[in-house]
């Protein structure tokens, strides 16, 4: 695995208010994460960890300091860049799937190709590289499936579907599990190590210790500073599962 | 995105809550219909107002007593204050007479009487009396019997002549050739009965009762100084013998009526109309109707306009969720704005397209079920939709504007 930083945060803060009353939800926090990486934020609620993980998928900009993203400073840019960025770096899995209700599950994979600027496709060509995703996350048979037809486990891997459609170089995952039973949390975390496997970069919030341990690092947050870092060891340790693989893209 | 993906979105999105956007369109469909409805209401009176008028032929002179005046320039030594004054019997015959490129003069006295025949008594008839011409130059068709003549006039003939409705009305399905309508205690012998006319600048020609102009001297409108200066008439009707001599035939009489009022052209106590006037009159007074109504109809094209901004807004507030997720896929705030303007602009249009639907059927239903005549003018169906996409457009920005606005990790979180 090569060694090239996907993310550098230097000395990131940001403060809400102005003056005395100001409150800094990150204070400082400097981070790098290589290429193919897999690692873990905890902390605490109120630790700034939503805070860092909206400034790191780009919805918002910290207040001071730098973001570097795949060698790209997006810490100045303005909305209409930022949407490009998280439309085309970055793969969002969110806790509460975040799906457009009443929409299928291809047309819901389909939607950061319909907001590509820099790539216009077909809709052809979109809904193949849709399809070709969902049969990667095991919902081939589910196409036409709208959110609330499916079962958390099922909108979970849309979502991841969704994330995956736009080949991002960072996939951020907000609680991934939070919302689901033991058996498909086990199967959501089964297929992230798996994207690991195919040498993504994942960084995933989670208050679970048991799920963090099967990352590479854990971040801990405290009061919007870096508490500690811990090495899980070099690798992640994959739960029993199919191995996919995919096409170098 | 392109104009065909974000019309397809916006359809999308308004047929996956149909009801929601079938009354969001609701304002539209009626502000669109009304303008159609109405335009055409207002053009069909108009084009059959110009078709009865023209009707009359387009070589007839009006010459009518001009109220203003009478009374003021003529010193006559009977003096009854305002009384006196305005066109005479005679005038009519002094024009025959002394006016060259004349073809026929009728002349015309009203009165409003009651009217009896058998059991049946009707309130408030309007007896027109006249002279023989009337038919030919107020396009008259006799449909039973006949009208009377210049002789039967001269000699104050007790006769009539009923107008179509009105003779249905008095003796039903009876013959009434020969029998005797009472008019406010005279009677009189009926001898025709006109063919269907209907309405002409507001007078119901089929509700009247016609007599020799000298019955109505006579018995209904007896003046007071009469002996003196004649019999009174409401209008004179001249029919010229072609519409060349019009401007001559004009000049004539205002100079003889003059005269023989011993008035002033500027004072004069009488006015010479020609059909182009009244059918000018006639259009101004329609338009200005016609646009009352388009006015009315725009107002309630702006309240659907109103109504379809409420529910964007209240679109953007329950989509707010949608839109976090299509921020954090990549939409930019252009996106976002583009996606609610084209679906505000999609549902005013198809609004606007079944409120065209609406109001041409409704047209045409109005014709058919009412006596009024509708038109449907083509401009007004342009008019119309484009104003509906133009609501759209204005009504659509500000919620549009208020969705690309809103803060993506707020979107997300909204519940």
């Amino acid at each position: 695995m090569s060694e090239r930083p996907i993310i550098q945060a230097i000395e990131v803060k940001k403060i809400y208010g102005m003056g005395e009353i100001s409150v800094a939800a990150l204070d400082g926090v400097s981070i790098t994460i290589d290429e193919g990486e897999f690692v873990a934020v905890m902390g605490p609620s109120g630790s700034g960890k939503s805070t860092l993980m909206n400034i790191l998928g780009c919805l918002d900009r910290p207040t001071e300091g730098h973001y570097i993203l795949d060698s790209e400073d997006v810490s100045e840019m303005d909305r209409k860049q930022l949407a490009g960025i998280r439309n085309r770096r970055i793969g969002f899995i969110f806790q509460s799937y975040n799906l457009l209700p009443r929409t299928s599950a291809l047309k819901n994979v389909m939607l950061p190709l319909f907001y590509n600027r820099n790539h216009k496709r077909s809709p052809e060509e979109r809904e193949a590289m849709a399809r070709d995703v969902l049969e990667i996350v095991g919902l081939g048979d589910r196409l036409n499936h709208q959110p609330q037809e499916l079962s958390g486990g099922e909108q979970q891997r849309v979502a991841i579907a969704r994330a995956l459609v736009g080949d991002p170089v960072l996939i951020l995952a907000d609680e991934p599990t939070g919302n689901l039973d033991t058996r498909s949390g086990e199967e959501i975390m089964g297929l992230l190590h798996e994207l690991h496997q195919d040498g993504r970069t994942i960084v995933m919030v989670t208050h679970d210790p048991e799920i963090a341990i099967h990352t590479q690092r854990t971040i801990h947050l405290r009061d919007g500073r870096i508490e500690k870092v811990v090495n899980n060891g070099s690798g992640s340790k994959p739960l029993e599962g199919e191995k996919v693989r995919h096409e170098s893209r | 995105m392109n104009l065909a993906e974000l019309l397809l979105l916006a359809w999308e999105s308004i047929g996956s809550n149909k009801m929601r956007s079938l009354l969001t369109m609701l304002g539209i469909i009626i502000g669109v219909a009304s303008v159609i409805i109405m335009i055409s209401i207002s053009s069909g009176t108009e084009a059959s107002i110009e078709e009865q008028i023209t009707g009359l032929g387009s070589n007839l002179v009006y010459v009518t007593t001009s109220f203003g005046r009478v009374g003021a320039a003529r010193g006559n030594p009977m003096g009854g204050g305002g009384m006196e004054g305005g066109l005479i019997y005679d005038d009519a015959f002094a024009i025959a007479d002394e006016v060259s490129g004349v073809e026929a003069v009728v002349v015309e006295q009203s009165s409003s009487e009651t009217v009896k025949a058998g059991d049946v008594t009707l309130d408030g008839v309007t007896i027109v009396g006249s002279t023989a011409d009337f038919p030919s130059v107020r396009d008259m068709e006799i449909d039973e019997g006949r009208y009377f003549t210049q002789q039967e006039v001269d000699r104050t003939q007790k006769i009539v002549v009923l107008g179509h409705t009105l003779a249905q009305e008095l003796f039903g399905d009876a013959d009434p050739i020969g029998q005797t309508v009472t008019v406010s205690g005279t009677k009189l012998t009926v001898i025709g009965v006109f063919a269907e006319r209907g309405m002409v600048s507001g007078v119901d020609f089929d509700a009247q009762l016609y007599t020799p102009i000298t019955v109505v001297f006579q018995k209904f409108t007896p003046a007071q100084f009469a002996r003196f200066i004649g019999d009174r008439v409401r209008v004179i009707y001249v029919e010229l013998e072609n519409p060349e001599v019009m401007e001559n035939v004009i000049q004539q009489i205002s100079f003889l009526l003059a005269k023989r009022h011993d008035v002033s052209l500027e004072e004069a106590d009488f006015t010479v109309t020609t059909q182009q006037d009244i059918i000018q009159t006639q259009e101004a007074t329609t338009a200005a109707f016609r646009n009352l109504l388009a006015w009315v109809a725009g107002v309630s094209l702006i309240v659907g306009g109103i109504g379809i901004m409420n529910i964007m807004l209240v679109s953007v507030t329950e989509r707010t969720r949608e839109i976090g997720i299509r921020q954090s896929v990549g939409a930019t705030p252009d996106d976002i704005r583009w996606q609610f303007l084209t679906e505000a602009v999609v549902l005013s249009l198809v609004g606007g397209l079944i409120g065209v639907l609406a109001g041409v059927g409704g047209s045409w239903i109005f014709g058919t079920v009412s006596d009024m005549r509708t038109l449907v003018v083509p401009i007004s169906i342009l008019l119309a939709f484009t104003s509906a996409a133009a609501v759209g457009i204005f009504f659509g920005f500000y919620p549009a504007n208020k969705a690309a606005q809103l803060d993506p990790i707020e979107a997300l979180r909204h519940e």
